[in-house]
């Protein structure tokens, strides 16, 4: 059975090493997400909202042209189409009603690309509640535009000054704000990180994704068991959300796609179950890139939302038992897939995503088999990336 | 405590079997301790035994030593800073204890060091413990190592080797949790003075001195040194009227930061919070 243990541990993976300054705010969370999630006036309105806010349920699409050109059936996770562009809306909804329930005034998060930052100052102006967004001073100049969006949703975005001033400085500067404000603050982690409950709170939030994948397969089908399912994995909050009615069910074949950056052995790479050791990141014993002293590495990837030192605890267990599969691409190859699909299934899909779909090529499968692809984003946030290189794959 | 316990294993690791040099200054004095932190490794790489020595003489209680991280969580900007400069000079953990072990042969302060639980992990748990004996490390502090963790895996590790680990407690702590606190901790029980990071704040409220007096009312077995927002003479002599000291870091890296004379400053510093001089 492969689920959380009840102090956050997936086999070794997991657990809350946090100081004893967040103990209050982290222990209030363990002791209160499930009953507060599993009741029914909270079910009710976050059901409500995914559907009539965010549009769900997402469609699986079943993709004819990618289809033939494989020799193989694939349905794409329409997460693309949710408000805001991406799966990361699944867990805002929830944890603002979260929020709200244990009484919090004031709302914390990080963001890497922004998709995250966007998605937490929806529900914030959503539920008009106060936001501030981490991010690191160089993403800031990055991603100009979502910068500009989370602005103009109401929402505070403070630079993240310290260290590399990327996404795992954002999350430290989150978490420090977090100690300096234990009673009125709630911290909306964007993925699958962080202390326990955080990795299994926003798997259970994102895990709509295969809850509609079974019977919408299903109804494609007959069968609500694929062969497979593909999702990036930065964090891992779509690839946990895509695979978490599946855990369970040997037969389903999970993919993680991480970033190979320029190449594993390039030195510039986000590939953390090929490059990571045994660690402690952001309070998760898990898996991470990090030096022999214990200091933790830099990573790099083409696509801001994979380029996190770590890796989800879940997403370790998985790997490190081999319950799932790993899959590294390179920067140019996501690029090309990305070209690939916008021209096969009219889709220009996030640079993320497109790992996601590059994987297809690295893939042993036969001629039966049915895979899903978690498509977990738009592409409109990586045109400028994408014009840049028109000229050689266009 | 736990002498009467250890296991016969203990007898057969090579253990100092002098008393713990925390216990020895704990039991000599029970009141005005002060704590120095500083960054092993800043600002030049070989600093840290001038720093200790120059510390030791002026007469500091104890020293603090940090094991500079990429991603130190619990502090404030000036640590974290002074961190990324140390690993900037090549700091490692095999250096730092090199240096604690040449500063031994010139002083008997009692040394505590402080970092992040990875940095432990990396190194390997127990070869770290050893280590840190082998050297004349008297204590530790390890803020995201929570108390749970500790007690399930590494309790007996840390006191067969009779290396005293400190625990945190904050104004949010339940009592509960601190009587726990106050079971697992050896040697000090660090005493965060209010909600926030290392450096924050300089001033202390009318509200974090009815929590200073909560505590004391609680009639703990170990002894508490007030850290966080210790800055000068004032907030030292404020928080020992509470505690049986206070552990002073930030405000003390900005003062090396600023100097070319690293002995005087020192001196002058400790003079400063000991209020022997007029600032």
């Amino acid at each position: 059975m492969i689920a959380v243990n009840d102090k956050g541990y997936y086999g070794e993976f997991g657990g809350a090493y946090i100081p004893e300054m967040l103990h209050p705010n982290v222990e209030e969370l363990q002791r209160c997400y499930l009953e507060i999630s599993e009741d029914q006036e909270f079910q009710k309105e976050f059901r409500g909202l995914l559907k009539d806010y965010v549009g769900r349920p997402s469609p699986l699409y079943l993709a004819e042209r990618l289809s033939e050109h494989y020799g193989m059936t694939i349905y794409l996770k329409r997460e693309d189409l949710n408000h805001t562009g991406a799966h990361k809306i699944n867990n805002t909804i929830g944890q603002i009603l979260m929020a709200k329930r244990l009484g919090k005034t004031r709302i914390i998060a990080e963001t890497g690309a922004g998709q995250h930052g966007v998605a937490t100052a929806t529900v914030c102006a959503l539920m008009g509640i106060e936001c501030i967004v981490y991010m690191g001073a160089i993403d800031i100049e990055r991603q100009a535009p979502n910068v500009s969006r989370m602005r103009m949703l109401g929402a505070e975005v403070r630079p993240a000054l310290s260290g590399s001033q990327t996404l795992k400085d954002a999350t430290n500067e989150a978490i420090r704000d977090w100690i300096s404000n234990p009673v009125d603050t709630h911290y909306i982690i964007g993925s699958v990180v962080g202390p326990h409950p955080y990795p299994d709170m926003v798997a259970r939030f994102q895990s709509v994704i295969s809850e509609e994948m079974k019977w919408q397969l299903e109804e494609h089908t007959g069968s609500s068991h694929p062969s497979g399912i593909i999702a990036c994995v930065g964090g891992g909050s779509n690839a946990a959300g895509a695979y978490y009615h599946y855990l369970n069910d040997p037969e389903v074949r999970l993919v993680a796609v991480e970033a190979a950056g320029h190449g594993i052995d390039s030195g510039h790479s986000a590939a953390t179950s090929v490059l990571g050791t045994k660690g402690i990141i952001h309070g998760s014993r898990t898996l991470l890139m990090q030096t022999p002293d214990g200091q933790i590495v830099e990573p790099y990837s083409i696509s801001a939302g994979l380029d996190y030192p770590g890796i989800g605890p879940l997403h370790a267990h998985l790997i490190d038992s081999g319950r799932a599969e790993a899959i590294s691409i390179t920067d140019e190859a996501a690029l090309k897939a990305a070209f690939f699909l916008a021209r096969k299934e009219g889709i220009i899909p996030a640079l993320e995503t497109a790992h996601a779909f590059a994987a297809l090529d690295h893939l042993e499968y036969n001629a039966d088999d049915v895979f899903i692809v978690c498509l977990s984003g738009r592409g409109d946030k990586d045109l400028s990336t994408y014009i840049k290189h028109f000229d050689q794959l266009g | 405590m736990a002498e009467g316990l250890l296991p016969a294993i203990a007898y057969l690791r090579p253990k100092t079997i002098n008393m713990n040099r925390l216990d020895q200054l704990f039991a000599e004095k029970q009141s005005n301790l002060l704590n120095i932190y500083f960054t092993a490794g800043y600002p030049a790489l070989e600093d840290t035994t001038t720093i200790i020595a120059a510390l030791a003489k002026a007469g500091v209680d104890l020293i603090e030593i940090g094991m500079p991280y990429s991603d130190p969580m619990a502090d404030g900007p000036t640590i974290q800073e002074s961190g990324m400069q140390a690993l900037k000079n090549g700091m490692t953990l095999e250096t730092l204890f090199g240096q604690v072990a040449d500063v031994r042969a010139q002083t008997d302060v009692p040394l505590v060091l402080m970092g992040y639980f990875n940095q432990v992990m990396q190194y390997g748990e127990q070869a770290f413990v050893d280590r840190c004996v082998a050297v004349g490390i008297d204590g530790v502090i390890l803020p995201d190592l929570p108390i749970f963790e500790y007690e399930t895996f590494y309790r007996q590790m840390f006191e067969d080797a009779g290396l005293h680990v400190s625990f945190l407690i904050t104004p949010q702590t339940s009592e509960d949790r601190i009587r726990k606190i106050d079971d697992l901790t050896r040697g000090f029980i660090y005493m965060v003075s209010d909600s926030s990071i290392t450096g924050a704040k300089s001033g202390i409220s009318d509200r974090q001195l009815a929590y200073f007096n909560r505590i004391n009312a609680m009639q703990l077995e170990h002894p508490r040194l007030i850290g966080f927002g210790i800055s000068n003479h004032e907030t030292y002599a404020i928080a020992c009227r509470y505690a049986q000291g206070a552990i002073i870091g930030s405000a003390f890296i900005k003062a090396l930061a600023e100097t070319t004379d690293l002995e005087g400053t020192i001196a002058e510093f400790v003079q400063m919070v000991r209020g022997e001089v007029a600032v």
